[in-house]
């Protein structure tokens, strides 16, 4: 990576990176995000961030990436997972254990229907 | 561990230290944190005289920033360091009950090592994951939401994974 | 709180409520109770799903079960044969097709609706790894603009104009240190980060440097070329490994992208910025103790003047902030003071980062105008106190700070109304006790806390506080008389009046406050031996009611110190000598018969 010493560079960077953020080409239907700050981590978020990879991978679904971000501040709810699928508004979830992530991935990712019990939030944060 | 290998060891972690720093006089407590890392949470008090010559630092200071701080430890601790929190949420919301557990299942009080050598129990201050509460630390390793059943749960999963190894 | 293992929805649209859904649901609840399993089950009412004449529904997830026309008899019966026995009951399952029955309608949360996000705009939004997502938000804009685009004076103007104050505590306006700083004599500046967060209840400081690190390297950057550094430091506790772990990697990161190191974005500016891990002392929170403590030696405070504006660290003019206070100073910078001071009100300007903790059902992160009511904080983005208890008393500011009682809740939160209060909003920390908290424990419990942190530099602080602890026990443990009470408070404000540093000088604040909002428990525990909340183990006793207990021996079976005798269908008795108040007993007593009591 170049030093960057431009705002034109910096312009570019920032239209390429919300592609990824928004999901415009970048080649995947959708993504999953795994709240993992040392909190999330405390109520259990490394068991359900195995658990939705090991998923993924046992049911072939390579057009779904699985990445991290820090917490979003409802503790109460931890584990928090979004589910962000193109052309739909994301869904936070919470109280997600590996066992309702499962439900996640069937019902949400595969089947297209969002687990009513466990939203949290509709919409970007 | 003799005080020959002490010696040597403390010399090596102290100039890789002491290579990585930009700024020099800071590197006291940095250098702490690697040793302890190095023996596994606690740091031979030999550690002290090697330092007074590496950094020339007087050995008064060198002991009282050793024993100033409450995670550094002169003594042999636990492979396993619990560290449970005292703090207000955690107490409102079953920490004591938490505690109690710790020191049933553990057969030991805080600052106390278990015969095997496989944990320590020690109490601090807020981990700040009052969200969670009540929490623990186990070394690096947060847990929340934790219950009497949740605490015994987690250490006998410590204990059956050391028995296997 | 335990694992949820089964979520119960209950559907409360209007025909299910008509048909009996709030009898299903106390039942539902109270059955749940009798088998101990409220904390695994979750209860949840939802908006209409749609098969109303089939009312009250009842959905069991994961399984996805549904059960329809549920009475309150059936409903025992659920939770019996399901959610004990995992049997299904199969003549209530609902028949119709599945397709039928509607997801649940979500109604935005105040948790979410009532938030401005500043210095948490980019928590749970990016990716915390990636510097370029960062960038995506805005991020390393500020800093472009404050080296090529506007002056170092004007960032001062702008940071006048936002009105914001030091978030860790103090509250001291944020532009006067940077003045200060920058005024102050020497080639050699310092910028350093205080994430050394540590009054009990904050973590706000932890959750940024976590899920947002790029916007501390940003602000410390942007302050270092205002003020002349060349140097900075990130003063992080070692209880924050992650922390640690995310801002090494975003250090990394910029400096690649060339936003640190040599010659920043093309220019002339230099800046670094190097980690320092605490080792696990609270008093280094305090600036002095804390400069020490990077210095490599104990972190015991100065004396202050001189401010660290001017002889901070190894001498030389230091500007230091915490972790929250920088996080506002891009988003401030891109888009102007004047945009940060519409929120909040007089005074109190922008926004800021409470942490909820303790007895209330959202814990969590909220960042809200300040001005916001400690009703609408706790009650609607909070969502209450949980278990249908009543809130007694809000404790801020940590064990710098004191409790706000029930009566006072409607007071806005600014700087000058905390301190009429006779607390602070200090880091932001809101402790949330219910009816079942005994304040002088409350107080006794910050008195240890810190009599264990005191550095043990100043006397008032070192010896005051321990004798201060000593009477709290004395009258937790119905020792104590009416004057010790007054000793309390007097030596209390002595400690206040002559500590050296912010540590002994808010010490006794957590006393003092509640000795002012809750005498009356004081004298209590003095002059009956009565502890309202049957917290204090020695004015509290566990006692079995004859005519309740049926001898099922539960009770003698969990205690772990075998004070309960007692034989099988005859009514237990508890020997109070033994006794620790532990509270198992009444837990597992399915009949009601144990009870604490105080005189």
């Amino acid at each position: 990576m170049a030093k960057i010493k431009s705002l034109e560079e910096l312009m570019k960077i920032k239209e390429n990176a919300m592609k990824g953020l928004k999901m415009r080409d970048s080649g995947k239907r959708g993504k999953v995000i795994v709240a993992m700050g040392t909190c999330g981590i405390a109520a259990g978020a490394k068991d359900t961030l195995r658990a939705i990879v090991d998923l993924l991978e046992e049911k072939g679904i390579d057009d779904v990436s699985v990445v991290q971000s820090g917490c979003f501040g409802l503790c109460d709810v931890e584990p928090t997972i979004e589910v962000h699928l193109e052309g739909s508004d994301p869904i936070i979830y919470g109280h997600v254990t590996p066992a309702q992530a499962k439900r996640v991935v069937e019902q949400h990712i595969v089947g297209g229907k969002v687990v009513g019990d466990l939203i949290v939030k509709r919409g970007e944060l | 561990m003799s005080v020959e290998d002490v010696r040597v060891t403390v010399t090596r972690i102290y100039e890789d230290i002491s290579g990585q720093s930009l700024e020099e006089g800071d590197i006291l407590i940095n250098t702490l944190h690697a040793i302890q890392d190095h023996y596994g949470n606690f740091i031979p008090i030999e550690a002290a005289e090697v330092l007074k010559e590496l950094t020339g630092t007087p050995l008064s200071k060198i002991y009282e920033v050793l024993t100033f701080y409450t995670m550094f430890s002169t003594h042999k601790r636990g492979k396993y360091v619990v560290r449970v929190c005292k703090s207000l949420p955690c107490h409102v919301t079953g920490g004591q009950a938490v505690i109690d557990a710790l020191k049933n299942i553990l057969e030991i009080g805080f600052g106390e090592t278990t015969e095997d050598g496989l944990f320590t129990l020690e109490e601090t201050s807020c981990l700040g994951l009052c969200g969670v509460s009540p929490v623990m630390m186990i070394n690096d390793e947060a847990y929340g939401n934790l219950t009497p059943e949740r605490v015994s749960e987690i250490i006998h999963e410590i204990v059956s994974r050391e028995r296997s190894e | 709180m335990p694992a949820v293992e089964n979520t119960v929805l209950i559907c409360a649209g209007g025909a299910c409520i008509s048909a009996g859904e709030k009898s299903v649901k106390g039942v539902f609840e109270e059955t749940l109770r009798k088998y101990s399993l409220e904390n695994v089950v979750r209860v949840v009412e939802t908006g209409c799903m749609g098969a109303c004449d089939l009312g009250p529904i009842l959905v069991i997830y994961p399984e996805g079960v549904f059960y329809q026309k549920i009475t309150p008899e059936n409903a025992s019966r659920i939770v019996e044969e399901h959610i004990l026995k995992g049997r299904v009951v199969e003549d209530l399952l609902y028949v119709g097709d599945m397709g039928d029955l509607r997801e649940r309608p979500q109604e935005e949360l105040p948790f979410f609706t009532e938030q401005v996000r500043i210095a948490t705009r980019n928590l749970g939004v990016i990716d915390p790894l990636s510097i370029d997502e960062y960038i995506a938000r805005d991020g390393y804009f500020a800093l472009h603009k404050v080296l090529f685009e506007i002056g170092t004076d004007d960032v001062i103007e702008i940071l006048k104009k936002s009105e914001l104050k030091g978030r860790g505590g103090a509250g001291f306006p944020t532009w006067m240190k940077w003045d200060f700083t920058k005024k102050a004599e020497g080639e050699t500046k310092y910028v350093i980060c205080n994430a050394d967060e540590g009054d009990p209840g904050a973590f706000m400081d932890r959750a940024v440097l976590e899920g947002d690190p790029h916007s501390i390297v940003e602000a410390m950057t942007i302050a270092a070329r205002v003020i002349g550094a060349q140097k900075g430091f990130v003063y992080v506790r070692a209880e924050y490994p992650l922390a640690i772990e995310r801002l090494t990697h975003a250090m990394k990161m910029a400096r690649e992208y060339g936003f640190l190191g040599e010659n920043i974005l093309g220019t002339d500016f230099s800046f670094d910025l190097e980690i320092r891990i605490g080792a696990g002392a609270f008093v280094c929170g305090e600036e002095t103790a804390l400069i020490n403590s990077i210095e490599g030696k104990r972190g015991i405070p100065r004396v202050k003047p001189p401010f660290p504006a001017n002889r901070g660290l190894w001498q030389k003019p230091t500007l230091l902030s915490n972790v929250e206070t920088y996080a506002n100073i891009p988003p401030i910078i891109t888009n102007g003071g004047e945009w940060f001071s519409k929120f909040g009100v007089e005074g109190s300007r922008g926004t800021k980062v409470f942490a909820l903790a303790g007895n209330v059902k959202n814990t969590g992160l909220v960042e809200v105008p300040m001005g916001i009511t400690l009703r609408k904080l706790i009650f609607e983005i909070g969502g209450g106190v949980p278990g249908g208890k009543k809130l007694k008393a809000i404790q801020t500011g940590g064990p710098s700070g004191g409790c706000i009682p029930l009566e006072l809740i409607d007071t806005p939160i600014t700087y000058d109304n905390m301190k009429k209060l006779g607390t602070i909003i200090g880091s932001g920390g809101m402790i949330v006790m219910d009816e079942d908290s005994c304040m002088v424990d409350v107080a006794k419990y910050f008195l240890e806390f810190t009599v264990e942190e005191s550095c043990g530099q100043c006397t008032p602080c070192r010896d005051g506080t321990r004798r201060m602890l000593e009477i709290l026990e004395r009258i937790t443990s119905g020792e104590g008389t009416m004057e010790d009470l007054h000793l309390l408070k007097d030596l209390g404000e002595n400690i206040m009046a002559t500590s050296l540093c912010g540590l002994g000088q808010t010490a006794p604040q957590p006393v003092i406050s509640t000795m002012r909002y809750f005498w009356d428990e004081y004298e209590a525990h003095v002059k009956e031996g009565r502890c309202f909340a049957k917290k204090c183990k020695s004015l509290t006793r566990v006692v079995i009611s004859k005519e309740k207990c049926v001898g099922c021996t539960a009770c003698s079976r969990v205690c772990p110190v075998e004070a309960i005798s007692g034989s099988v269908r005859t009514p237990h008795e508890i020997d109070p000598e033994i006794c620790t108040r532990c509270g198992s007993c009444l837990a597992v007593c399915r009949f009601g018969a144990i009870s604490k009591v105080s005189p």
